[in-house]
């Protein structure tokens, strides 16, 4: 009796499933990077509200979402590390910027509160690298009038797993460190000189507030979250900045969308005063020749909505929203995206 | 019409032969087929580094070099802390729950141990983080480098800062995890030995204690080894667990206080973004090694298990 009743309710199911699955005329599906992945999913929620149609998005991670959209199981992919100009071309895909965020590197010491602490890149290339080991090197404190450095070593704390924050973050510290680019290079993952290695933004902060005198690099929200002491940078200009939505917004408002092929815009270390270096864009993939061109239609119109609505639920979850300026850009970039006919979609 | 239904029924048998036959080479196709995917996933490395990649230490996504021994290290280190821990504690377990323990504490004792083995892999690596690390890094740790960490060879074993996190405590979290299992078995073939075996040896006046290693062990052998692999089995393949705690970096280090990184550890942190052909493939091979040494371990157990029984023919 028990299995009848069971098997009665499955196949009930089944049936509501299908039935919901015809209800809405198409539903998008998307595959990608992990990190956009709670901003996605607030506006997909908030837009199914709103619209009716429903949007699907696996957070597998970058390399999965490129390799789906390469093979079109989804109608668009999500990477945290743009692709080149080139790598698109050859796979007929355009590619544009959906939301923002920010790196930051974060420590705990006893007696240290958050932002007593300044660095610089070349500083914190220096750390990661193993060259600086203890708290009060002379190159830390030179940086950071004010703040009681203890006498204890650095334990550096990095991620474990592949993940775009890693690429940020190595990519910043190859732009202002020679001797980071020449050992250790830029990547999703990389092969640390030291430290230990943290899953994901939740067990680096983990760690960070576990172990006394580490060091560790998250993304914004997580630092906000888990109360971590952040640390001041100097940026490209010399300036000193505090991680916030207005040194993110100053990092993109500086750079050069419009004349960076593919808009593969990597915001490290970008120039003005009040810029936050260690910046970073989410990026889009979607083909440039749409086989369903109604679907893809669906697919722009989410993220129209979600540029013209979605900014309160992005600083909500402490993400940046794409500066308007920016949005423009992208939507007119999507006239490259067409039908078999050689007709705009959007 | 008894014929009739003789020749029905002898159909019938070869119908179901036939049924679990196909079933028994099923799971063995599959075997084979995971064996064939792992092999043409890791052609490329294979064919690049050849059988170096088994003792490179290399592990470098930016430069494309990778080699797999420090997580074939790791993986054989933490499973070994494990099984150091893991077996005797189990063997006292089974052992106090069959010959000394009180009939009353019998019952709801062992359903415990049994539980612990429900547990998700997940949670012990959450509590293993949250809750282990600090106390074995407060306490613990601290007085075994400055006990052990001293002594001249040995030493080199526990030297290093208490970070908590490190190749130790994966193990200690992997012993508390084999546990049930081993404990499980051997609880089960310990029950299994003729009460009369014992209580004649109890007639000519052993100890208990001569009763387990002459009677109980020497009768129970196979289930006990079978037992230990199995919970060996399960160190070698825990992920989740050990990612939380074993510090994730590809370094070779002497010190078991210091952070590394095992096979099956390695492959959930980067697969998800392992961009590139050659890092792609590397990870596949790690798991084709895996495979391997599992394979490999059961097949030692398998000889053990034979020149035991030869053995024990040529006592007698």
């Amino acid at each position: 009796m028990i299995h009848k009743t069971l098997l009665s309710r499955l196949g009930t199911l089944c049936a509501a499933a299908m039935l919901s699955g015809t209800a809405f005329a198409v539903d998008i599906t998307g595959a990608g990077a992990t990190f956009p992945y709670p901003i996605y999913a607030k506006w997909a929620d908030a837009y199914k509200k709103a619209t009716g149609t429903g949007m699907n998005y696996q957070s597998i991670g970058s390399g999965g979402g490129i390799k789906q959209i390469r093979a079109k199981t989804v109608q668009f992919g999500a990477s945290d590390k743009p692709l080149s100009a080139g790598d698109l071309a050859k796979d007929g895909m355009m590619q544009f910027p959906a939301i923002m965020g920010g790196v930051v590197p974060v420590y705990n010491l006893k007696g240290v509160t958050a932002g007593q602490i300044t660095l610089s890149g070349a500083v914190l290339a220096d750390i990661y690298l193993g060259k600086i080991k203890k708290w009060n090197d002379p190159a830390i404190a030179k940086l950071s009038p004010g703040a009681k450095l203890p006498d204890k070593a650095i334990s550096v704390v990095h991620r474990s797993d592949g993940s775009g924050t890693t690429f940020l973050f190595t990519n910043y510290l190859s732009k202002v460190s020679p001797d980071w680019k020449a050992q250790i290079g830029e990547g999703t993952a990389v092969k640390w000189p030291t430290g230990v290695g943290g899953k994901g933004n939740e067990g680096v902060a983990n760690y960070v507030g576990r172990i006394a005198g580490s060091i560790g690099y998250v993304e914004y929200a997580y630092a906000k979250q888990n109360k971590l002491a952040y640390a001041k940078m100097v940026n490209h200009d010399g300036g000193v900045v505090a991680p916030d939505q207005d040194s993110f917004k100053a990092a993109a408002a500086g750079a050069d969308w419009a004349g960076t092929p593919g808009m593969a815009v990597i915001l490290t270390n970008q120039p003005g005063k009040a810029s936050w270096p260690i910046s970073g864009a989410s990026f889009i993939l979607m083909h440039t020749k749409q086989e369903n061109p109604a679907v893809a239609k669906e697919v722009l119109k989410f993220f129209a909505w979600s540029f013209s609505n979605g900014d309160q639920m992005a600083a909500a979850l402490d993400y940046v929203a794409m500066p308007a300026p920016v949005v423009k850009l992208i939507e007119s970039k999507w006239k490259d995206i067409k039908d078999a006919s050689g007709k705009s979609v959007y | 019409m008894p014929s009739q239904r003789i020749v029905q029924a002898r159909w019938k048998d070869v119908a179901f032969e036939n049924l679990t036959r196909f079933f028994a080479l099923f799971v063995f196709s599959i075997l084979l087929a995971v064996l064939v995917t792992l092999v043409i996933g890791s052609e490329l490395t294979l064919k690049k580094y050849g059988l170096g990649f088994l003792w490179s230490a290399e592990w470098d996504p930016v430069q494309e070099e990778f080699g797999a021994l420090v997580p074939i290290y790791g993986t054989l280190v933490t499973s070994l802390i494990a099984m150091l821990i893991g077996v005797p504690v189990s063997f006292g377990i089974a052992l106090f729950l069959t010959e000394l323990s009180p009939p009353w504490l019998r019952r709801p004792l062992g359903t415990a141990i049994e539980l612990l083995a429900a547990i998700p892999s997940i949670i012990y690596g959450m509590w293993g983080l949250f809750v282990f690390v600090p106390l074995f890094q407060t306490y613990l740790q601290p007085a075994l480098i400055d006990t052990l960490g001293t002594l001249p060879l040995l030493g080199t074993l526990f030297e290093g800062p208490p970070l908590g996190i490190g190749m130790l405590t994966a193990g200690l979290i992997l012993s508390i995890m084999v546990i049930p299992f081993i404990t499980a078995v051997m609880r089960d073939v310990f029950e299994l030995v003729p009460p009369l075996l014992k209580e004649s040896a109890y007639g000519l006046g052993a100890t208990t204690w001569e009763v387990v290693w002459r009677v109980v062990l020497p009768y129970t052998k196979v289930g006990v080894i079978g037992g230990v692999m199995l919970g060996l089995g399960r160190a070698l393949g825990e992920t989740m667990a050990v990612t939380f705690v074993i510090g994730n970096a590809h370094r070779l280090a002497a010190s078991l206080m210091a952070p590394g990184n095992s096979i099956a550890s390695a492959l959930a942190n980067e697969f998800t973004e392992a961009v590139g052909d050659l890092y792609y493939s590397a990870l596949i091979e790690l798991g084709l090694i895996l495979f391997l040494i599992t394979t490999v371990v059961l097949a030692l157990s398998k000889l053990l298990l034979m020149r035991l029984a030869r053995h024990e023919g040529a006592r007698t």
